[in-house]
């Protein structure tokens, strides 16, 4: 499988790949999160555990299970992370807590390494078993927590030997190592390969989407912190001179509470007007992203807030032109003017569609760039050597010490 | 001399880098002078040499970190200028360099107009460990050197120009060195002109490049 990539990633990356590989053969390691379908974390392992097994790392991967009431003070906890003020209730944080107990009794969590994603898991500390190395992997942005929340999650989170963030202005303040790794896509997943031209006009055809006139797309789930309305609100802007669809594309997550209530205020938003497709996808439905993606004139991704955003690695690798905001790791992959554009406002958005509709060679040199960032930045293949090299260096610390 | 077989093959290595964010942040050049001075030199290390491992698309302004955030956010052209010009080969190890921006930035803002503003960005201070990946890949002439340094991960590249210099030691980098002592080839000149190479200002595969035209050169004599 992994000599799949040679045509893809950078010069020689399968053979360092394969010499990680060799320091680390035969240890285990698990990895902990909560949905197995539905967003960027589980997207990733999907595809990166194969790889791990393939280079001689024994490795699985657990699922949490938990109640409503658990799943919606995650979900608080997340929006609190990320700096959206919430009221959580000491019921809450006693189901989160009784929550990671059940599951630290129902999980195998016997490996040599443990990566916990998210702070879902993250009080399993707790069930660590002698000896093991673990790793808190936290793929959202904690720069500015609320408080109380980060105070209640920090003494599980101090526990661990090494904390990996995907930008430098998410680590907090901890008496750990705190590691930078970008996360990745898969250049041969459902949601990325190539795809022939009748395939995706079969698909769009499919969704009841037509290619009679430009595209934009928005992919991400129905979330504020995506900002879908703000996308209809450039949407609007850029009708007044190019006639153009939008499409919302949303798919939801087991883990994902709120999903509902924003789609209707998209809807709201929307008002009946024909060029606006919202989509409601499954979570498994990558195929229809993927043609999606490719058939889009301009795809955006104009967060407010953004762990990393890996729809916009998709649309650079797939050599889209993207517009996204200027926020979390959209800053790392959109550099401005050479693989695409970030914005602040509806209006921005707008700004930057209509100079690139007017501009079909921009578009052309934006795409090709962006895909040749991503080859060598956002795929797979460099995000498992950065994980390989991170097991590399917290075996060697244990060893020496 | 140039059929000489070495006796002792040149083994290339490639390596990895991992980041390390060290939690510490600076609004202003003020702060950004206290914590070049306090934090480790593995992470003054990563601002002045880490750019040569990143895509071309984001090697901004200049090839050390502290110069392109000035510039950038602090708004400060002329120390950035000051700072750009610093180069990392000059130094005989990375407390020389060091010191060398601490007197830099320490004379600016006791001599200059320093900008006043409120920075969008704070200067994150990270370091590197590198991680060495010994490739399959030796030789034992100058034809070998040049067919396989030709075709090596470009992180090879790095590991012995950059990282055996500064970090791993001897001054002169692993090439310099493989060619020029008794045990490797013996090429005094050829070494001394690719160990001048890391001074060119070039991009990993610009010094790449170079040393291939030389060994080519050597070659064709």
């Amino acid at each position: 499988m992994l000599e799949h990539y040679r045509d893809v990633a950078p010069q020689g990356t399968v053979e360092l790949l394969r010499q990680l590989g060799r320091r680390v053969e035969g240890k285990s390691m698990v990895h902990v999160n909560s949905t197995r379908y539905g967003g960027g974390v589980a997207e990733i392992l999907h595809r990166l555990l194969p790889l791990f097994d393939e280079l001689g790392v024994k490795t699985r991967w657990e699922v949490m299970t938990g109640s409503d009431l658990f799943y919606r003070t995650t979900k608080s906890f997340h929006n609190a992370l990320q700096g959206t003020r919430q009221r959580i209730t000491p019921e809450m944080y006693d189901a989160f807590i009784e929550c990671d107990r059940d599951n630290a009794k129902r999980l195998n969590l016997d490996a040599e390494f443990a990566m916990i994603h998210d702070p879902q898991p993250v009080a399993l500390i707790d069930a660590r078993p002698h000896g093991a190395t673990w790793i808190w992997r936290c793929h959202i942005d904690v720069s500015t927590p609320q408080h109380s929340v980060w105070q209640f999650l920090r003494p599980f989170v101090v526990r661990y030997d090494a904390a990996v963030f995907s930008l430098p202005k998410f680590s907090q303040r901890l008496p750990l190592p705190q590691f930078l790794v970008y996360p990745s896509i898969d250049p041969f997943s459902e949601k990325n390969r190539e795809l022939e031209h009748d395939e995706i006009d079969r698909v769009l055809q499919r969704l009841g989407v037509p290619r009679d006139k430009p595209i934009l797309l928005q992919v991400s789930r129905f979330d504020r912190f995506k900002d879908p309305v703000g996308v209809v609100a450039a949407y609007r802007l850029v009708k007044k001179s190019h006639d153009c669809r939008l499409v919302l594309a949303g798919g939801t997550a087991t883990d994902d509470p709120e999903g509902s209530e924003v789609l209707a205020e998209v809807q709201g938003a929307v008002d009946r007007d024909p060029d606006v497709h919202i989509l409601l996808l499954p979570p498994t439905a990558n195929l229809e992203i993927n043609a999606l993606q490719r058939a889009a004139t301009i795809i955006y991704q104009k967060s407010t807030r953004e762990g990393f955003g890996l729809t916009v690695a998709e649309a650079l690798w797939k050599g889209k032109p993207v517009i996204g905001g200027e926020t979390g790791g959209i800053t790392v992959q959109l550099i401005q003017g050479v693989t695409g554009f970030t914005v602040n406002s509806p209006e921005g958005a707008a700004f930057y569609t209509r100079r690139l509709l007017n501009d079909p060679d921009l578009m052309a040199v934006l795409g090709q760039q962006g895909k040749e960032y991503a080859r060598h930045r956002f795929l797979i293949t460099r995000h498992l050597q950065e994980y390989l090299g991170l097991l590399i260096f917290l075996q060697q610390r244990v060893r020496n010490g | 001399m140039l059929n000489h077989i070495a006796n002792t093959p040149f083994r290339f290595v490639s390596c990895m880098e991992l980041r390390e964010v060290l939690g510490k942040r600076a609004m202003d050049e003020h702060r950004l002078l206290e914590l070049i001075e306090e934090v480790p030199a593995d992470s003054i290390y990563y601002h002045t040499h880490s750019y040569f491992l990143r895509h071309a698309y984001t090697q901004q302004l200049y090839s050390n970190d502290f110069a392109t955030w000035v510039v950038l956010y602090a708004q400060d052209r002329l120390l950035g200028e000051r700072l750009g010009v610093l180069d990392p080969f000059d130094f005989s190890d990375i407390e020389h360099l060091r010191d060398e921006i601490l007197r830099i930035v320490a004379e600016h803002l006791n001599h200059s107009t320093v900008p006043r503003c409120v920075v969008s960005e704070p200067f994150e201070f990270i370091r590197s460990h590198i991680i060495e990946i010994p490739l399959a890949l030796e030789a034992r002439t100058l034809s070998e050197f040049h067919d396989a340094l030709a075709d090596v991960e470009v992180g090879a590249v790095y590991n012995h120009v950059c990282e055996a210099r500064m970090r791993k030691r001897p001054l002169s980098g692993d090439f310099a060195r493989w060619l020029s002592s008794e045990d490797g080839l013996g090429l005094q000149e050829l070494a001394l002109n690719i160990e001048r190479v890391g001074r060119l200002g070039l991009s990993l595969e610009g010094m790449r490049n170079k040393i291939l035209y030389l060994c080519e050169q050597e070659l064709a004599r």
